[in-house]
């Protein structure tokens, strides 16, 4: 089984957040970047079944600036493979041209699964991996809580408000990964000795236009400062009367 | 040419009100950008569809087909396309739901055209400019579209649905062909109680580990039932990994986004993670009994005590003023 994993450099969701000089982006310094959360239950999924079929070869693809090399070396020492490095100088916020040129980079590698995260925790485009399925014109379920992979089909289900969908498909497929999914292992001292020697390929590519401008990034608008109305069980007519009168939600 | 098309979700039969908000946010753009208000519903025969023209929509364009009962999300993005192939939209708008997210980027690489998920705002001068909070809700982004059509997925109760009767003239629309490649959703698996979705409850109550114990969600329950109708019961990452609550109540970065019109925070200590999922409520009300808990730098309103005095007291006073 051939699987490949994309994966993204992302910031600490721990992270203080401070808007750069140009008001457009992010001052990255100070800040710690980890493997995007998402991506780890996507590179779990992968090592899950390539251990579970006794052969396999999982490659990690990440579209980023050199920053990312460590981001795969951290997927590699969790027990991955390969790495690819599509390098580019600044990025944008349409997903669409990033999804051309992860697919450009899939499409030849012969996968019969590529896992992707359900949602990058910085930009949070929440589309790229379906993207990528739509260019390569491979079935794809999102979301996946719970996967099944026998004989060349799968079974995956997926969290909706009030149920769980369960969807069919056969392989070669894309699969987005969220949380409940599996227990992502920690890289152990081992691994990342060896993810040291693991082939990690950097291609340098340019990116496509995108179709959204960034016309600014700012703080979320500040909640007006709220009030203790009070202690103990004592302080809750106080409270209602608030929610009646002051903020009228009752 | 500035015309919108919404596409609507439907839940065995019945559109959801996140589609009725999606038609607030395209009217408000139509009417600045001088077009019209396309829906578009998928679903089993026999849809009724009259609360589209009710919340503003010129045109309903219906695709009834019994293969689209489930939600499919190849087919549904095949009929979408088909639609609003061709440039006949600066936008097509739907609910940032589990149905919308699937969605939303398989009609942007349909249209080749650029996807801005679970937006929070939207704005309209000589283009559209969405808002749309990332870093986990730490910033904001304002983009503009500069593509001539775009798909915009909207956060759930950030558009007031608005009632503007419209002509809503049907057009039925045959669902195109099945590709041979696709994935099939075959089932629906409903849960035992059929509980009302953390992001779709106008109320939410939420418990974290400050309940001490799962049996102490009672305690919750019981308040969202004194609060009564759109009420759901939403929960910590930490006792969702505890195994006490189900995944689906997660609120937070790794669970559901809510904006609810009242949230109150139980027990929660209101780390950063947790905050990205309930920021955006509308009033925040939080009781823990240490006083220093980040919870109360988002609340509006905060209690300083003990969970296990405070809720009881407060299911009770909510009970006599809403009679449940
Ligand atoms: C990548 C990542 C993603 C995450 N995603 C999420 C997410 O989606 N959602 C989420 O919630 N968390 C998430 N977390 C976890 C988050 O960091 C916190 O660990 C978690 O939110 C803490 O849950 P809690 O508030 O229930 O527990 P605690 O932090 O332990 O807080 C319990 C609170 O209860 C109070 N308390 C205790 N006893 C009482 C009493 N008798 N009466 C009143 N108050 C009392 C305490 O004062 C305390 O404030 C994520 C973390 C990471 C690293
Ligand atoms: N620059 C990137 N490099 C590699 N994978 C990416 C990149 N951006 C997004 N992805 C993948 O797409 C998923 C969803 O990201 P997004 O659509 O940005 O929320 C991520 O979890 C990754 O698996």
């Amino acid at each position: 089984m051939k699987i490949a994993v994309c994966v993204k450099r992302v910031p600490d969701t721990e992270a203080r957040i401070k808007v750069g000089a140009d008001g457009k982006s992010i001052d990255e310094s100070g800040v710690k970047f980890v493997l995007n959360p998402y991506d780890e239950f996507a590179v779990e999924a992968a090592l899950k079944l390539k251990e579970a079929a006794g052969a396999g070869d999982v490659t990690v693809v990440s579209l980023g600036g050199d920053a990312s090399q460590e981001t795969i070396r951290t997927a590699l020492a969790m027990g991955a493979d390969r790495g690819v490095l599509l390098k580019v100088d600044g990025g944008t916020m349409d997903p669409l041209p990033i999804a051309r040129a992860l697919a450009d980079e899939l499409k030849a590698g012969g996968y019969d699964l590529v896992f992707c995260g359900k949602l990058a925790v910085d930009d949070s485009s929440h589309g790229t991996g379906v993207l990528v399925a739509e260019l390569l014109e491979l079935p794809v379920v999102s979301a996946v809580s719970h996967l099944t992979i026998a004989n060349g089909k799968g079974t995956a289900e997926r969290e909706i408000e009030g149920g769980v969908e369960v969807v069919e498909f056969e392989l070669p497929a894309v699969v987005t990964t969220e949380k409940g999914l599996n227990e992502p292992r920690y890289p152990a001292l081992k691994g990342i000795m060896m993810a040291k020697k693991k082939p990690l390929e950097v291609k340098p590519i340019t990116l496509g236009a995108g179709g959204l401008e960034v016309e600014s990034l700012a703080y979320p608008p500040e909640r007006p400062a709220g009030r203790i109305v009070g202690e103990g069980p004592d302080a809750v007519p106080a409270l209602l009367d608030a929610l009646r009168t002051e903020a009228k939600v009752l | 040419m500035a015309d919108i098309l919404v596409v609507l979700e439907q839940r065995d039969g019945t559109i959801k009100r996140v589609g009725l908000e999606a038609l607030a946010g395209g009217r408000a753009l139509a009417d600045k950008a001088g077009g019209a208000v396309h829906a578009m519903v998928l679903g089993p025969p026999g849809l009724k569809t009259d609360v589209a023209a009710a919340h503003g929509a010129d045109v309903v364009v219906v695709t009834a087909d019994e293969a689209v009962r489930l939600y499919q999300g190849n087919r549904y993005a095949a009929a979408v396309a088909a639609r609003a192939q061709g440039g006949a939209y600066a936008a097509v708008l739907l609910g940032a739901t589990a149905l919308g997210k699937d969605l939303g980027p398989r009609i942007a690489a349909r249209l080749g055209c650029p996807l801005a998920a679970d937006v929070t705002a939207l704005e309209y001068d000589t283009g559209i400019v969405v808002s749309r909070p990332v870093y986990s809700g730490k910033a904001v982004y304002r983009l503009r579209v500069t593509a001539p059509t775009c798909v915009i997925t909207l956060r759930p109760n950030n558009f007031m649905p608005v009632e503007a009767t419209r002509a809503g003239t049907v057009e039925p629309a045959a669902l195109p062909v099945a590709g041979n490649r696709a994935a099939r959703t075959v089932q629906v698996k409903e849960p035992e109680r059929a509980a009302l979705d953390v992001a779709e409850a106008s109320i939410v109550v939420s418990g974290g580990r400050g309940l001490k114990d799962p049996e102490q969600f009672k305690l919750l329950e019981e308040l969202a039932a004194a609060f009564g109708g759109s009420t759901a019961v939403g929960a910590s990452r930490a006792v969702v990994d505890a195994g006490w609550r189900p995944h689906a109540e997660q609120v937070g970065q790794t669970g559901k986004t809510v904006s609810p019109n009242l949230y109150v925070a139980v027990g929660i200590s209101g780390a950063i993670q947790h905050l990205a999922g309930m920021r955006t409520s509308k009033v925040i009300v939080a009781i823990n009994k240490d006083k220093d808990a980040p919870i109360f730098k988002v609340a509006d309103y905060g209690i300083v005590g003990d969970l296990f005095e405070v809720v009881p007291r407060l299911t009770a006073e909510v009970r006599k003023i809403r009679g449940n």
